[in-house]
Order: C-alpha cells, then sequence, then structure tokens
C-alpha cells in the first residue's frame, strides 16, 4: 500500500460504507473538499449537509441527526470542531448523541498554513469529557477499518485524522479493536508509543536504536481514550521505560493519558514527546525534526532517556 | 383539549413549579411561570407522544433551549404521566433526575441536553433533519428564552434552519417559539443587548414570523396550526409573555429570575396563582385538599 492521508481514506471509506447504509450523513462547515467528504456529497447529494462556516451549528445539527437515528460524520479541521468545545460538552457528550465528530488536519505536519490551523490541543480538550471515546487511525488500512467500526460504535466519538500522507505500519491482516493498542515491535528496555503521524517515525526510530544496542517496543495506540490499559501496563512493566510519541501540544495528549495511568497504577519512568508551545509556519518535515518527532530525534529522545 | 382545560392544567403546573423550587430552595420561578402556558398548550394540545413510550422514534420532540426554566417542563412532563408526581419535590437534590437544567440520560421525556444557552435550536434543526430523512411526519418543537437569542450559536443556526434540507426535506416540521418575557439574569433585555427589531431579523434570515400573546392558549394553539399549515419552511413564533406570570409579587421582576421562593413566599405565590384573596385562604383549602396538603408540606419546610 503506497502512503496515503488518513482524510484521503476516511472519504474512500465513506464512500462505501454511505452506498451500504443510507443512515449515513455527512455534516461539514465549508471545508468539504479538505475533509475529504466531497465525493460523498457528490454521490449521496440528499445525504451531505454543508452547514457554512459555523461549527456550532453543525455539531448541533448533528446532535440533533444522531438522535433521530442517522450516523452523522461532522467534519472540520481538528482545531475548528474541538474549539466549539462548549457545543461538543453539552450537545454531543453529555446529551451522549452518537455523533461522530471528525478533527482532519490535526498536528503541525500541516505545515504552511501555521499555528491558527493546527489542532494540536484537540485531544487534551476531548479527553476531558465522559462519554466520548477517541481514536487517531495510523495509516490507510486502519482508517478504513476505524470508520467502519465507527458507524457500528454507540456513543459520541471523535476521529482525529492527518492532512499528510501516512506510511503503512499495521500488518495486512490487522483488524482494529476499539479500546485495544497495536504492538508493532516487540523490544525489551523502552517501550515507544506513538499515534498518528509520528508512529512510523517511531518505527524508524527503533530500527536506529537496534545499531546502538537498544531493544525498543512500539506500540500503535489508535485508540486514546480509551486506552488499552492492558498492553500499555504489559509492555511498561517489562521495558521499564515508557516513551509517548505524538503530533499533538505534550499536554494532555496521549502521553498525558498514559501518565495518568501509570502514575496511577504502576509508576514508570516516562518520557513524554509531542508539541512544546505553539506551531508555526514551515515543512512538516522541518517541523518534525525542530520538535525532534522526526526518528532521529525520537532515537536521540530515547538514548538520553535511558541515559545510554 | 379544549382552552378552559389548558388553562386549569397550566394553574395546577404553576403551583408544582413553586411548589418544587421551594423545595430546591434554588431554581428559576420568572422563566418557568413565563413559559409554562406554552408548554402545556404543547403537551396537553399538540404532541403526538406516549409518555408510556418515550424513545418512540415517531413521537414529536420539544426542546426546551432555554434549559434553565425546566421547573416547567418537569411540573408538564410529571402532569402528562411521564413519571410520579413525588419526584417533583426531588428537584436539584442528589440522585434525583430532576437535574437542575435538563439532562437527556437522567430522565425519559428530556430530548436533549440544555441550560448552555444557544445550543437547543441547532440540535432541533438536526431532529427536524433527521426525522424528514427517515420518512417520519413527527414534529419538532424548540423553545428559546430571549436573553438566550444573544448568543451566537443561535444565529448560525437561524440562518441555516430556511435552507437546510431543501428541496426534499425542509424543515416546516420545526416549530421555533421565543418566550419574550423581556427579562435576563441582570436585568431587563433591552438594557444589557436589545433583541429588537426581533421580528424583522428572523424574517431577514427567511423565516415567516407569527407574534401572538405567550400566555393565551387559543392564540399558542393557532399559532401551531399555522405552523403545521406552513410548507417548506420552519416557522418563528413570538411569543411575548411576562416574566414570572401569575404571581404579581414576581412579575416583571428580574431579582426573580433565579431566585427560589421561600416557603412561605411559596405559599403565597401558589395562592396568587388559585386567585384566592388572603381572607378567603383557608376557607378555600378546605375546598381543595390536594393544594392543601402542598400548603402543609411547604409549612413544615418552613419550620425546618
Amino acid at each position: 500500500m503506497p502512503a496515503k492521508a488518513s482524510r484521503a481514506a476516511f472519504g474512500e471509506a465513506l464512500l462505501e460504507l454511505g452506498a451500504k447504509d443510507d443512515r449515513i450523513v455527512t455534516l461539514d462547515a465549508d471545508l468539504s473538499k479538505s475533509t475529504m467528504t466531497a465525493k460523498f456529497a457528490k454521490t449521496f447529494p440528499g445525504r451531505a449537509f454543508n452547514l457554512g462556516i459555523a461549527e456550532s451549528n453543525m455539531l448541533g445539527v448533528g446532535a440533533g441527526l444522531a438522535l433521530a437515528g442517522r450516523i452523522p460524520f461532522a467534519c472540520s479541521f481538528a482545531c475548528f470542531v474541538v474549539g466549539r468545545f462548549e457545543t461538543i460538552r453539552i450537545s454531543v457528550a453529555y446529551t451522549n448523541a452518537n455523533l461522530r465528530i471528525v478533527g482532519t488536519h490535526a498536528g503541525i505536519a500541516i505545515g504552511e498554513d501555521g499555528y491558527s490551523q493546527m489542532g494540536i490541543e484537540d485531544i487534551a480538550c476531548v479527553r476531558a469529557l465522559p462519554n466520548i471515546g477517541i481514536v487517531q487511525p495510523a495509516d490507510e488500512l486502519e482508517t478504513k477499518q476505524v470508520i467502519a467500526y465507527a458507524v457500528e460504535h454507540q456513543g459520541p466519538l471523535y476521529l482525529r485524522l492527518t492532512r499528510q500522507n501516512l506510511e503503512p505500519v499495521c500488518p495486512p491482516d490487522y483488524r482494529f479493536q476499539y479500546g485495544r493498542w497495536l504492538l508493532l515491535r516487540r523490544g525489551h528496555d523502552v517501550t515507544l508509543i506513538g499515534t498518528g503521524g509520528p508512529i512510523f517515525n517511531c518505527h524508524e526510530a527503533a530500527k536506529r536504536l537496534e545499531t546502538d544496542g537498544i531493544s525498543a517496543e512500539v506500540i500503535n495506540a489508535a485508540c486514546i481514550k480509551p486506552l488499552d490499559e492492558e498492553l500499555l501496563l504489559q509492555s511498561a512493566g517489562k521495558t521499564g521505560h515508557v516513551v509517548t510519541v505524538e503530533d499533538h501540544s505534550v499536554a494532555g495528549g496521549l502521553g498525558g493519558a498514559v501518565a495518568e495511568t501509570l502514575g496511577d497504577v504502576l509508576p514508570t519512568p516516562l518520557k513524554r514527546l509531542g508539541v512544546q508551545g505553539f506551531g508555526e509556519s514551515g515543512d512538516a518535515k522541518g517541523l518534525y525534526a525542530k520538535h525532534g518527532l522526526d526518528p532521529a530525534g525520537i532515537a536521540a529522545s530515547v538514548k538520553k532517556f535511558l541515559n545510554r | 383539549m379544549p382552552g378552559d382545560r389548558l388553562e386549569a392544567v397550566a394553574r395546577a403546573c404553576r403551583v408544582q413549579i413553586l411548589r418544587m423550587l421551594a423545595h430546591a430552595g434554588s431554581g428559576h420561578p420568572g422563566g418557568s411561570l413565563s413559559v409554562i402556558d406554552i408548554l402545556v398548550t404543547l403537551f396537553f394540545g399538540r404532541l403526538r407522544h406516549d409518555p408510556k413510550r418515550p424513545d418512540w422514534p415517531d413521537r414529536d420532540r420539544v426542546v426546551l433551549s432555554k434549559g434553565h426554566a425546566v421547573p416547567a417542563l418537569y411540573s408538564v412532563l410529571a402532569a402528562a404521566g411521564y413519571f410520579p408526581e413525588k419526584l417533583l419535590i426531588t428537584l436539584r437534590k442528589l440522585g434525583s433526575p430532576l437535574q437542575g437544567h435538563p439532562d437527556r440520560m437522567a430522565l425519559p421525556g428530556i430530548e436533549a441536553a440544555t441550560g448552555s444557552l444557544g445550543q437547543g435550536l441547532s440540535i432541533s434543526l438536526g431532529l427536524a433533519l433527521g426525522l424528514k430523512l427517515a420518512g417520519s411526519s413527527a414534529r419538532v418543537y424548540c423553545v428559546l428564552g430571549d436573553g438566550e437569542i444573544q448568543e451566537g450559536q443561535v444565529w448560525e443556526a437561524a440562518m441555516s434552519a430556511p435552507k437546510l434540507g431543501q428541496p426534499a426535506h425542509a424543515l416546516d416540521n420545526l416549530v421555533v417559539i421565543l418566550d419574550y418575557n423581556k427579562i435576563q439574569l441582570d436585568d431587563f433585555v433591552k438594557k444589557v443587548l436589545d433583541l429588537e427589531p426581533v421580528i424583522a431579523k428572523w424574517q431577514s434570515f427567511g423565516w415567516p414570523v407569527v407574534e401572538i400573546d405567550g400566555h393565551d392558549v387559543t392564540q399558542i394553539a393557532k399559532a401551531l396550526d399555522q405552523a403545521e399549515a406552513t410548507r417548506g419552511t420552519p416557522t418563528f413564533v413570538v411569543a411575548h409573555t411576562v416574566k414570572g406570570k401569575g404571581v404579581p409579587f414576581m412579575e416583571n421582576d428580574p431579582e426573580w429570575h433565579g431566585k427560589a421562593p421561600k416557603p412561605a413566599e411559596a405559599i403565597a405565590a401558589i395562592r396568587e396563582v388559585l386567585g384566592v384573596s388572603t381572607g378567603a385562604w383557608e376557607d378555600y383549602l378546605k375546598t381543595d385538599s390536594a393544594t392543601r396538603a402542598i400548603v402543609d408540606e411547604l409549612t413544615a419546610l418552613e419550620k425546618k
């Protein structure tokens, strides 16, 4: 499989699933060309609703559609849609509406558009809310399975997708399970837990570390809420060192979730890698290097963390 | 239900609102009393619903977007048989399904969590569209507060509704009723942030607007008829109301937006609602055992 953006895989999955289930509808806020629902809208014009640049209303309409038995996907950039936090809090989470909120263009990897378009606090915000799950698929294969799962899921969901292409990481026989992580590589010195954009880089970093005699276990964490406590504790217990890697603020994201669980259950030395401060314009590669999310940066942080 | 019966139910609901607020010791009497005639006319004169089947897919929906007036909705739901009347005095108490603001997951009959103002209209749009897409003939009634429409999300929804679903699924199954009691928490709406010209605003967004007295059950019913006969667009009803309606010492006073009556005040208010003079009160109570019981209960509460 060639590299593909998870938003593109999402658009393709929706087309396929939409043909089978006419309860599926899409909602957009003037970004359907970017969230990749435009093809769905062309194919099923009576089931695609562009609410204009009005994300709060889009979320509320989505909640109402869900309460009336439709299967809505409400889509915009991660920052814009989660920016309407109060509507998500009451109309979606507290109401317990089966709305699938889709935040695309997650992370600093969107690059040139700069900070105002980057969703890098979205996980932290949504994670604080009861009822609502958070899933960030790693590649095309996983995205398509996550979207198929989302159609069946009971309760609100937040799906975090990327603008940039993602290299495949999941094996061909992989089957997504809600609340389960995927062990990508076995190791015994350190556990690398990545999600979304940087997961491929975690894998590359593990290869580099191997040449330095460090055996890194690599886990793909698609489910950020609920997280896979069983695999987390098993791996942390084995390696004794955990590093989280995400294209999201270092505060409150996957790293925060892992820190909270380990702190409560199995205190383990932990290093959280992510975005420090605001994002900025630049090329995605350069931004990942600046924030230490490229293979070299991840490998260097791991070595420093292990005092090696 | 004929008009005089609706008025009798509304009177009984006003008594329950005052009773439960006195028990709770906090809450919002003013806006509950201004909206009650609208809710009673909806639930007893209009809705196709079944209290025994609150999840019936083809039921008509009421979304009380001004969620702080939920004591009014609770009194109507109890009167309609959604839950036993004795639950009313658990309002706002730990463990009660009667939350201070509506909680859909806590109580059958509540269609959406509201109370964080400005959100109920968007949900109502989604409900109306979803019902149309499902081929249901059910209708959606959304009740907005006047101060509430200062929220920006209301205007996003207002701009969207007349266009959403067109042409195949136009939202002519949606009626939005503005409880225009002219008072919000801090002060008179005019002083905080005037809404006028409110009719022209909604008309310019593409809504047909009907203007009524929101305490006249005949006018309310007529407006709902008019909305139901309207094809291709949702309808906006401006219901002029009086905050605290039915209790002279609460009427048109911003102080009673969010202050619960003390038990003695509630008893006086109930007497006013029932239109009985102070001198005739004791004699009246001998003829109305239900009210007698409520008065006794509130008297005991006063002594606590």
